[in-house]
Formats: C-alpha cells, structure tokens, sequence
C-alpha cells in the first residue's frame, strides 16, 4: 500500500474537468471570467484560492455582475485611486461555476515610488474622514433614492397622444433600454463608493493589529477586534427593529394574533383591531430601510430580502415574542460589551510604556474612527442598494415573461446583463417593426439547458484552490479577509491533522459542546433548534436574529473579520471560521465541541 | 463583646494593630481578592490579657529588674526564666475558648483537622532586625487545638529573648509597649504548586503571565531542579497563549505523619499528563494579575493548589514578591512601522509582511 502523503499542489483549473452533465459551463460567463487555453501558462503560474466566503454557490449568469463589479471596484482604488504601496486587485474567474481569486502584488521595485501618492492620497481621506464619509452618504442615498425611482413597464400599445402632441419624437422603448442601463449603471456606481473607503478602514485596522502583534506577542486577533469594534452600528439596526417589534407586539396584547399563519393573513387579522392597526404603523416605518436587507449576502438574485419576504423577519419576531413572554432578555447587553472593551483597552495599554502607550492610543483611535464603515457600508450596499436592484430586475423579468420569453421571472438570470440587453432590443425592435419577438422561440430552451448545467456544476463543491501554493502566505489582506494563511493551505492539501479534529480561525472566544446543524441554504435556517451549533459554508451578518437561539458557529471559509466572526464576538457565541470542510465533514445532529479561542473543533460522536 | 480571633476573610475592618504585620498583610491580601491558605489572627488584646492574668505583668516586670547590664549570659538566664512564666501560664479562659472556636471553624472548613502553622505576627516596630524580637517564629505542622494553644504562648514567648530584652533595655523600651498577635494557618496540602510571573521574562511582555507548575510543593520548581509545565496566559483576556507540558518525574509531597515534605518518583501515567487544567491555569494566573494589581508592580509569586480547600477556593498564594529583572527597564519597544501613527505608519504597515 502506498504510504499517504499530502500533497504540495492544487490541480491546475486547466486539468479540473466538468462534473458530468455541465460540459459547455464555459460559454455561460463572459470569455474573461474563465480560463482561457492560450493563457495557460500565465495562469498556471498563479495560486488561486476559492472565494466561498463571498460566492459560496454557482453563479448563474446573470450573477456574475456581483463579482465583476465587486472585484473591478476593489481593484481600482488599489491600483488607481489610492495607489497602495504592496497590493493592486484582486484577479477573479470562474471555474466550473465557482468563483476563484489572485491577489496581485505591485512589483517590489515600485513601491518605493508608489510611497508618496499613497500617503498624498490615503491622507486626504484620513484627514478629511468624517466630512468626506458625510459626503459618502449622500451620494449613496441619491444612487438609491435613483435606482427606486426605475419602473419597468409593459411597451404601451401605441405611443401616448400627449408624446405627439408635444413632438416628443422618442418611443418608449427608449426609455425601456435607458431604464435598464440606469439600472447597471445606478448599481456600478454603489460598487465603486462600495470601496471609497473599505480599503482605508482596513488599512488603519492592520496598522493597529501589526503593532498589538508586535507590542503583545501571540496576542490572540479577537482580542484586537474587540478593541477596535464598533458598538452601535447600522449593521446591527434591522434585527434591533425586530426586538421593538416583538416587544411592542407584547405591550399592544397582540402576541397571539401574530403567533401563527402566514405573513399576509397576520396582517389581514391585525388590520381589524385598533392594537393590529397600530403594530402595522410602526412594522411599516421600521421597513424603510432596515428591511431592505438580505438573509443572505446580496451577491445572488436568488437572495430574499426581508421587504419582499415579510414571513422572514415576522418569524424572527415570533421567536422573539417567546423568548420574552419566557422572560429571557433579548436585547444585547451593551453597556457589558462597552464596559468589557475599555477594560481590555485600559489593560493593554497599561502594559506598555508611556511612549509606546501613547502610539498605541493614537492607532487605536484611528482604527475606531474608520472601522464603523467597514461594517456599516453593508447595509448600504450589499443589503439597501442590492435589495432595490434585485426587486427591479425582477419587476423587468416579469415584463418579459408576460411577453412570452419565459416562464417564470427567475428565468431571467440564466442569461448574462449583455444578453438581456439583446433581449430588450429584440423587444423593441418587434415591437417597432410590428411582429412577434424572436426571444420566445429561443430563450426557454436555452434557459433549460442552462439549468441543467447549473445544476450539474452545484452537485460538486469546488476545489478548495488552484495551482502551487506560495511557499508563506503573508499577504495582510488576503490573510484578515479571507482567513487563507499556510495553515489553512497545508490542511486543504490534507498535510497533518488528527481525524475527528477540523483547525480553523479562533474568531470569537469560548468553548461549547452540543449537537450539530448543517446549514447549506437560507431556508434552511428554519430547521435550527434552540441550543444547537450552527455550521456552515459561510455566515451572513444578517443571520442575526438566530444568533440568539444558537450555542456556536463553525464555517468553512471566513478570516477574523469576516462577517460571522464579528456578529459571533458581539453576542458572545464561540466562533471557528475557515475550517475549509466543516459542511462535508459534520453532519446534521452529530455531537461537537468547538473552541473558540484555539480554533478546534472536535467531532465527538 | 472583645472578640479574640478573627478568620482571614473576616476582618477587613479590624484595627491592624490588633492583627500585627504578618497577619494585617494576609488580610488585606485576602481582601483584595488574594486568597492565602485560610487561618485566623489571635489579637494583641488576647495577649494584653493574658499579660493580666495572675499577675504575670507584675512577675515578668521584676524578673527584667534584675537585668543588670547588657551581659548576655544574665539576659539569657532572665530570658529563660520569663519564657518559661509565659509558657507555664494558663490563657485566660474567654481567649482560649475563643482560639478553640476559630480552630473548629478552620477544621470544618479544611473537611476536617488539618495540620497549621503558627507565626507569631509584632506589632511594634521597635528592633531594626525583626527576628531578634522573635518576630519571625514560626512553628510548622501543628497539630491538634491543645499544640496551638501552646503554640501561641510560645510565639508570645518570643518577644522576651535575651537579644530582644537587651535591646529594650538600652532604649527606654518597655515591655508594655510591646505587644503580638499569632497567626495560625493551615499548612497547605498541595497538590499543584508553583511560580509565576506577571510579566514574560523571555521578553519582558507585560501582557503575559507565565506559569510553571509541578506536581506536589512548589519547592522544586523553585530550586530548578525539576523541569515544570510551563504556561503563558493573555493577562488581559486570562486566555491560555501555549504551554510545554514536561515529563515531570519527581514531586515533593507533605507527609502529615512524619510532619515534613517528602520526596516521591511521579507515577508514569501521570508524568506527561498538564498538572493544570485550563480553569485552574485561568485561576492561577488571576491571583497573579490580583497581586500585582495590588502591589502596583510585576510580581513573581509562589502558588499552590490546597487537595484539602473546596474546589474554586483552593488556589493560593503563598509569597508575592515584586519582580526585578524587567520591571526595572523599558518594555521593548515595537519595531518597524510601531513608532509612529497616521498614514506614514499605516504604509509602513501595508509593505511589512504580515507575520503571525
């Protein structure tokens, strides 16, 4: 028998074949989202490492927007913007459906050169930091107030009598076409601010974290974020919305009424009483905005947002409602959390000298005055932004779907942004020229063989990576963000590691033993029990409300600031993020211990 | 009513005078969250009683007129002769009912009688080496309330040594203006002991506490001889950093017969296992942060785990002393781009290699 080694290498994406079924995958994504044979090389000489942190499933086509403005978007301020003296983007592809990443690194030889932009640059935001994130606001809230504004509406069967009147000389269509266009561009321009100022917080987080490490040796990372951390943040708000609720439900005597049956009949019972009527008042204010807010991510269409899933954030009331009538407290107990955070400020820095006392109270306050957007731009972005394009993306599908493109409005997503401009001309154009739409007869054949190959690819999880692995992994940001250090690395190339134990991230503190619940989707959030662990690909910050039921968390991918690590620290939960297999690897109802502080989980039965 | 003797953890707000140095110390560590092996102080209003009992204030004043000069051999002779009144001498009989209490007490908390240490504890700071005063007396492995009776009025002895009296005697001193109170201590039944450090001496870190521990006393830890468990804790979030487990071979035990420490070969199975659970490690390193909380300064302390206290009350300290190596100098400081903030560091930074 051959002895087993781990192996020192990914496969190459240029050996990786399709699972049966999804051959052809290629020509689902644009040509420079996959590998290209005649850059094999050149790609060959990369590592890629799988974002399933941010894209834990297959995109369909229309999807990859999400990636594309994402990483174009973080690249430009990298390399263009901000000039940052070691990083420009990251490059992204897709691989049988799954999104992969290279960071690239700036030449060692101009770095030097880049030194003085970066600080003009860097500085500018630095200095200016609270008028110009003011400014921030207002710019992603007109870009919002704009993307509401779009409707998409059947072509009219004629033009409008008042359009000739007044020589308007334009049909609708033209409109149509502008409409989607302002959609794109409306939902690019959130990208772009998306990263004005991420890089930035990050950057002053790491200078802070380099010099805890340096100043502290071993000082554990979560020991620094809860430094750092913010306490009332935006991010935060929409779950607090539902205590209210569930609290004001309580105080109005309507519990039972909301305790069963389906959002729209709740609503239907609570409009005939006076105390129904009132509860609706304040559920309807706190829906603009806080509802506009995904129990996933924002990166998939096929996220539900709450405004449009009103059982979502209703059911999370309910589970709240019973957690007070019990007489448990629900709210986060902030004053602990503030108080608990000037201890270990106060603690740390008594332990230096007055000089470096002073330098590390300088990098912390500058760490505390950026790190809030780090959080807080997701709710404007991913959650606020996304919500608004995704319900017009759907508005226009079902459009198209009346006209007979296809059957059903999520159709529409297994066909690209540039398609589904064809698409709009194809309807405007047999709407000028008087005949029926080509589209009809081609698009849902071609949308059924489209799903078939993306069902096809879901059925295999993706390679962990690609290509030879950097002998070190030190790279500051693919480390905090993505959580991909050597250690990760050497245990997806199976190097070491005793069977019933997975290593991952110790990304919030503590040491839990309980039974095991593998989530794979949103829906299937409805299955977690009280007391349970929850283990999953990825944790979205919005899972919120069920951090109050739940004993832990175990992800397969994340880094210390990934979104689960931070909602984990502030309620206290022990947390193990990036363990790279923990979903394939427990299964539902399975005993496990997970610690927190070392990043072990451990499979007991 | 005069109470006579107080338990450690119950006289935060007694006159130190009436508790003397060494027992006002274990109290106000006790107070401030240090616990020390449990025991009580017998005060120096006992001893200002027994002083009164039979006229043994009377007898004891004429026996010191016959010091003549500083000769020694007479003081030795008037010291033997003081001594033995004070030994001979009945305590007045609300005193030892009282040392009878607080000892029954000690045992029920101890889950029976324990062996204890009886220290004599001055309260006048008159000589400028306290152990000539008898100060220091120390009477180890006590057994029994009738030997800590006999224990305290040996400690009360003490203070009329010939050394003791001579010095007096050539400064106006009286004997009046001498008084002792007595600690009596359980003698600690360890089962883990050792030291640790609030700082870490391989780099003067202060955010780190380390700990080495063995099975047994702490002795051998102390002396070298042994090489411990070592521990490093975050003093600030009291979360265990590494540790290197030794093979530990040998232990120094107490041997409650023969009254002394003995020496023992580590059964195998026990020679690789931590001799400190992860709540207990936790537990040692927060009496070393309370330590030096309360003594202002890094401290290197001794420790032990008490086989006899209940559990979550049996960590102790045993001696705190203030750490000198480090705390003398700078902590060192950060390199690179640590010395400065703002965006200049913050590229410094963003270049550096991110090490963990």
């Amino acid at each position: 028998m051959m002895p087993h080694l781990p192996k020192t290498r990914f496969p190459s994406p240029y050996d990786v074949r399709p699972p049966p079924g999804a051959e052809g995958w290629e020509k689902l994504y644009p040509y420079f989202l996959t590998f290209q044979p005649s850059m094999r090389e050149l790609d060959e000489g990369k590592f890629w490492f799988c974002d399933g942190q941010h894209w834990p499933n297959v995109f369909r086509p229309f999807e990859t927007i999400t990636v594309e403005f994402a990483c174009k978007c973080l690249g430009q301020y990298n390399t263009r913007h901000l000039l940052v003296p070691s990083a420009n983007g990251v490059e992204y592809r897709i691989l049988n459906g799954y999104c992969y990443m290279s960071p690239v690194a700036v030449d060692p030889s101009q770095i030097e050169a880049r030194m003085p932009h970066f600080i003009e640059r860097a500085g500018c935001y630095f200095q200016n930091w609270d008028r110009l994130l003011e400014n921030w606001n207002r710019k992603v809230r007109s870009t919002i107030a704009e993307l509401e504004a779009i409707a998409f509406k059947p072509l009219p069967p004629v033009v409008p009598i008042e359009d000739v009147r007044g020589g308007v000389g334009l049909d609708p269509t033209f409109e149509l076409l502008a409409n989607y266009d302002r959609a794109i561009q409306g939902v690019y321009r959130q990208w772009q601010y998306h990263f004005e100022f991420l890089n930035l917080g990050y950057a002053a987080y790491l200078d802070f974290f380099n010099y805890c490490k340096q100043a502290f040796p071993d000082i554990a990372d979560q020991a620094i974020a809860k430094m750092v951390q913010g306490i009332d943040m935006e991010l935060f708000r929409p779950d607090e919305q539902l205590k209210a609720l569930a609290k004001r439900a309580i105080e109005l005597g309507i519990s039972e009424e909301i305790s069963q049956g389906s959002a729209q009949s709740v609503f239907e019972t609570l409009r005939a009483s006076e105390a129904g009527r009132s509860w609706l008042v304040a559920w309807e204010t706190a829906q603009e905005p806080w509802f506009n807010f995904t129990s996933g991510n924002g990166f998939y269409a096929s996220d539900k947002y709450w405004i449009e899933h009103p059982g979502i954030p209703l059911g999370y009331v309910r589970d709240y409602v019973v957690r007070l009538l019990r007489g448990e407290t629900i709210d986060r107990d902030v004053a602990a959390v503030r108080a608990e955070r000037d201890r270990i400020t106060v603690e740390y820095g008594e332990s230096l000298d007055e000089e470096a006392r002073a330098v590390f109270e300088a990098k912390l306050e500058l760490a505390r005055q950026v790190y809030p957007y780090v959080e807080n731009h997701n709710f404007y972005i991913e959650h606020w932004s996304m919500s608004i394009f995704w319900r017009k993306m759907r508005e226009l599908s079902r459009v198209l779907q009346r006209e007979g493109f296809w059957a059903d409005a999520e159709d529409m997503f297994y066909i690209s942004r540039d398609e589904l401009r064809q698409v709009l001309f194809d309807y405007a154009s047999v709407w000028a020229v008087g005949v029926k739409p080509v589209g009809p007869s081609y698009w849902p054949a071609e949308i059924a063989r489209r799903r078939k190959i993306v069902q096809a690819l879901s059925s295999v999880r993706p390679q962990p990576a690609l290509n030879q692995p950097p002998l070190v992994i030190t790279e500051p940001f693919t480390i905090m963000l993505w959580g991909i250090t050597s250690e990760r690395i050497n245990a997806w190339l199976g190097g070491g590691g005793k069977s019933d134990i997975l290593n991952g991230m110790p990304a919030s503190p503590g040491t839990v033993e309980g039974l095991a619940r593998v989530v794979s989707t949103t829906d299937d959030l409805d299955l977690l029990q009280e007391g349970e662990i929850l283990v999953a690909t990825v944790i979205a910050p919005s899972w919120g409300p069920v951090f109050g039921k739940i004993r832990a968390t175990v992800t397969d991918i994340g880094g210390m600031m990934s979104h689960a690590a931070i909602v984990c620290r502030e309620y206290g939960l022990p947390a193990v993020t990036g363990t790279g297999s923990a979903t394939s690897r427990i299964k539902t109802g399975q005993r496990i211990r997970v610690n927190g502080t070392s990043g072990e989980v451990t499979l007991i039965q | 009513m005069v109470q006579y003797t107080f338990a450690f953890d119950q006289c935060d707000s007694v006159d130190p005078q009436q508790l003397g140095g060494k027992c006002a110390g274990l109290v106000a560590l006790t107070a401030a969250g240090i616990p020390v092996p449990p025991g009580f102080a017998v005060t120096s209003q006992a001893y200002a009683e027994f002083l009164a009992v039979d006229g043994l204030d009377c007898r004891l004043e004429s026996l010191l007129r016959r010091l003549g000069s500083t000769d020694l051999r007479g003081a030795e002779a008037v010291s033997a002769e003081m001594r033995s009144a004070i030994l001979e001498q009945m305590l007045p009989p609300d005193v030892e009912a009282a040392i009878r209490v607080a000892f029954a007490q000690l045992a029920a908390h101890c889950g029976g009688e324990v062996p204890v240490a009886v220290r004599s504890s001055a309260t006048a700071e008159d000589l400028p080496d306290a152990s000539f005063a008898g100060q220091q007396d120390t009477y180890l492995w006590v057994c029994g309330v009738d030997a800590v009776l006999q224990g305290v009025r040996r400690c009360w002895a003490s203070l009329f040594n010939a050394r003791a009296i001579i010095y007096r005697a050539n400064h106006g001193i009286t004997q009046r203006d001498v008084f002792m109170a007595v600690g009596v201590q359980k003698m600690v039944n360890a089962r883990v002991a050792g030291v640790a450090m609030t700082l870490d001496p391989g780099n003067g870190d202060r955010s780190k506490i380390v700990v080495d521990a063995n099975w047994g006393v702490g002795e051998l830890v102390v002396s070298g001889e042994i090489t411990p468990d070592n521990y490093v804790v975050d003093k600030v979030m009291l979360t265990p950093v590494r540790c290197r487990i030794a093979e530990k071979r040998k232990m120094l035990v107490p041997d409650r017969e023969a009254r002394r420490l003995t020496r023992r070969i580590v059964p195998p199975a026990q020679r690789a296992v931590p001799c400190l659970t992860p709540d207990e490690l936790v537990t040692v390193a927060r009496l070393a942060k309370a330590a030096e909380r309360h003594y202002r300064t890094p401290q290197d302390i001794e420790w032990a785990i008490d086989a006899d206290l209940p559990a979550g009350d049996n960590v102790v300290l045993l001696q705190s002393r203030p750490e000198t190596v480090w705390s003398r100098k700078s902590p060192p400081a950060p390199a690179g781009s640590a010395h400065g903030h703002g965006v200049s560091s913050i590229a410094a930074t963003l270049i550096a290699p991110l090490t963990r």
